[in-house]
């Protein structure tokens, strides 16, 4: 069966699990061979094994966290000469985006983005797109060289299959030429201890109805009671309410959660394109003219902060 | 020294109109009014920003569109930049990424830079991946997705505000950089700009100029193929209730029927 690179995303050696779907989804167009670089590269090979990676090819070098992007292409370069795969998968994160843009071009490649299913087809992998804010969906294919798709988070369930998982090491050599952008200081996120907004089963968002930073806590309350990340409107965080990697949107982050709630937020064009592909949508707001209220699955027209708190202590009497 | 800056700029449908696919299943450009990316509002103006800072530097928008896309020139002349360069050539009709980063590339190089300053995404495509595509073709560092930036003695810093920790770049000159919308407010045209951007020079290149051939881009050249598109069904109404006491209750009713607690 051909092979299909798979770039894995992990911090230290923790698996991102945008990966282990990405695993999933490679197994229905071959045999996944996955490339994890940096920093604990070689931890990540049992994590990978048990979702179908028949090979892991690591490297580490100094280069990939002292330079921007380009270090990384070299390595998936090396790793694509390697094997010939059918095609290169890799996450929709913004890293992901940029280092399958740089491989597309220096092999000669189409890309498609964002993908939020892929099938194997006679002509190779056809990739399905929400495009338009979510308004259209499309499928795409590669039709010159060797597909590079990026795959959006929640895209698939990732499923175990364990396979052989032989770790190699993967022989890297960055070019002068990759060397161009120093990363000089580099301050780590600190963890809100909340899952990952992109991968969450449940979001929480907040817009400007939450009218202050000091409010936000009860969105926090909410989301905590039901496991759920925190999202946020661009008004909430223009307004310096709520940090930038929390903004839910075009130029924020893009999340399909399986439940999405937002309260305080109108329903923009540029903040549906963000959530419009989440699995069931809930909107509290005061305006029963509220756009967001065209969305929904369940809709309550009134004031947040009766209504969040109230939730809240309805979640947890029913969590008991 | 001199600075040239080169911002590229794209010419999209209307966000807020209702955007739909041709026939051929490229986007339908009749069917939407366009106009300047707002993503790369806030590229011309860290270039104008850039421009403000440094002695003698100047500021060429290029855009790779139709004939309307001149609007999107204009609109940034009036901003301030300098002078523009537009190619249009009936052949890139259905050019896909790697095809307009093959076009952009040669139109940058002939018009000569230090640096090159492109938006974080486009409103249409949203792909975000031009600006790395770039810096690849041209061989030039890539300083991307910026909140923050300066140039200062042929050297590019900026701030990137990534998912797992916030980074400080630097690069020499010259280099392609992306810009968030997180970067500062784009000005509005003045008066006075708006009359200036008419007499300013707009240099159009066809595809001859550039030395590409026709079958490298266009629908046909395209590295890439939409099979089918199709519009999303409208969402089914969902249940709506006021809120009259009994908003969370319910509420929470209708989560607890769909397993959410
Ligand atoms: C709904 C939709 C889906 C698409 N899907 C794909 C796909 O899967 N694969 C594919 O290869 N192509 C696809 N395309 C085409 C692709 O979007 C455009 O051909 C191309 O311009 C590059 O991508 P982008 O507009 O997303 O740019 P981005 O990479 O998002 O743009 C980033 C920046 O690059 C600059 N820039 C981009 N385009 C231009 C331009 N024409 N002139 C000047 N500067 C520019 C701007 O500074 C912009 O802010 C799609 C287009 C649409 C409308
Ligand atoms: C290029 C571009 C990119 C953008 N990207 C994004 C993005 O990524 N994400 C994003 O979100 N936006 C984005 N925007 C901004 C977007 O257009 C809207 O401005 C923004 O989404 C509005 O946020 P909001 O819904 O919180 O605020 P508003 O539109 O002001 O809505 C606030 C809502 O709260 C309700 N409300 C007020 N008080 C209460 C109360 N006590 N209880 C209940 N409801 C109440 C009001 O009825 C109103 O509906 C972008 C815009 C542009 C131009």
């Amino acid at each position: 069966m051909a092979e299909v690179l798979v770039y894995v995303d992990h911090v230290d050696g923790a698996v991102r699990k945008p990966t282990l779907e990405l695993l999933t989804l490679a197994r229905r167009i071959g045999d996944p061979v996955a490339v994890s670089l940096g920093n604990g590269a070689a931890d990540t090979a049992a994590a990978l094994a048990e979702h179908g990676a028949v090979k892991v090819l690591t490297a580490d070098a100094p280069e990939f966290a002292d330079y921007l992007v380009a270090p990384k292409v070299d390595a998936l370069q090396a790793a694509y000469e390697a094997v010939s795969p059918a095609a290169v998968l890799l996450p929709s994160s913004a890293e992901g985006k940029e280092i399958g843009a740089r491989l597309a071009v220096r092999i000669g490649s189409g890309i498609i983005t964002d993908a939020v299913d892929l099938e194997a087809g006679d002509e190779g992998p056809v990739a399905t797109q929400s495009v338009f804010a979510a308004s259209y969906t499309t499928k795409s294919r590669v039709s010159k060289g060797t597909p590079v798709i990026t795959v959006k988070p929640n895209s698939a369930a990732p499923e175990a299959a364990p396979a052989a998982g032989t770790v190699e090491a993967l022989a890297v050599t960055v070019a002068d030429a990759s060397k161009g952008t120093k990363v000089v200081a580099r301050t780590p996120r600190e963890s809100t201890g909340r899952p990952d907004l992109t991968e969450a089963a449940i979001v929480v968002s907040g817009g400007r109805g939450v009218n202050g930073a000091e409010n936000f806590p009860v969105i926090e309350a909410l989301a905590d009671s039901l496991g759920a990340a925190v999202g946020a409107s661009r008004a909430a965080v223009d307004a310096g309410w709520y940090p930038h990697t929390n903004q839910v949107g075009q130029t924020g982050k893009s999340v399909s959660p399986q439940l999405y709630i937002a309260a305080g937020i109108s329903g923009a064009i540029q903040h549906r394109a963000g959530m419009q592909t989440s699995k069931t949508i809930v909107a509290i707001n005061k305006d029963e003219e509220a756009p967001i209220f065209d969305l929904v699955d369940y809709g309550v027209v009134g004031d947040l902060f009766d209504v969040v708190p109230a939730l809240t202590d309805e979640v947890k009497a029913r969590k008991g | 020294m001199s600075l040239r800056i080169v911002v590229c700029v794209k010419y999209v449908p209307d966000a807020t109109g209702d955007r739909h696919f041709a026939e051929d299943l490229t986007v339908d450009r009749d069917d939407v009014d366009g106009l300047l990316s707002e993503l790369d509002e806030y590229a011309v103006e860290q270039a104008l920003q850039i421009k403000e800072a440094n002695d003698d530097a100047e500021i060429t928008v290029l855009t790779v569109g139709p004939e309307d896309a001149n609007d999107a020139i204009r609109k940034a002349l009036s901003m301030g930049a300098d002078k523009g360069v537009h190619v249009e050539d009936d052949d890139l009709h259905g050019t896909d990424a790697v095809g307009t980063s093959l076009v952009l590339a040669k139109a940058i190089e002939k018009t000569g830079y230090d640096l090159v300053v492109c938006g974080m995404a486009s409103t249409d495509g949203t792909m975000g991946v031009l600006p790395a595509m770039l810096a690849e073709r041209l061989g030039v560092p890539q300083v991307t997705l910026l909140s923050e930036v300066s140039v200062e003695d042929g050297t590019v810093k900026g701030r990137r505000d990534g998912d797992v920790a916030t980074e400080q770049l630097e690069a020499s000159l010259p280099a392609v950089v992306s810009v968030t919308d997180q970067s500062g407010e784009a000005r509005y045209p003045s008066f006075k700009g708006i009359m200036a951007a008419k007499k300013k020079p707009v240099e159009s290149l066809e595809l001859d100029d550039l030395d590409i051939d026709a079958d490298e881009v266009g629908l046909e050249g395209a590295w890439t193929k939409v099979e089918d598109a199709t519009e999303r069904p409208a969402r089914t109404a969902g249940t709506i209730v006021k809120d009259e006491g009994e908003g969370a209750k319910q509420l929470a009713e209708f989560l607890a029927g769909q397993k959410f607690i």
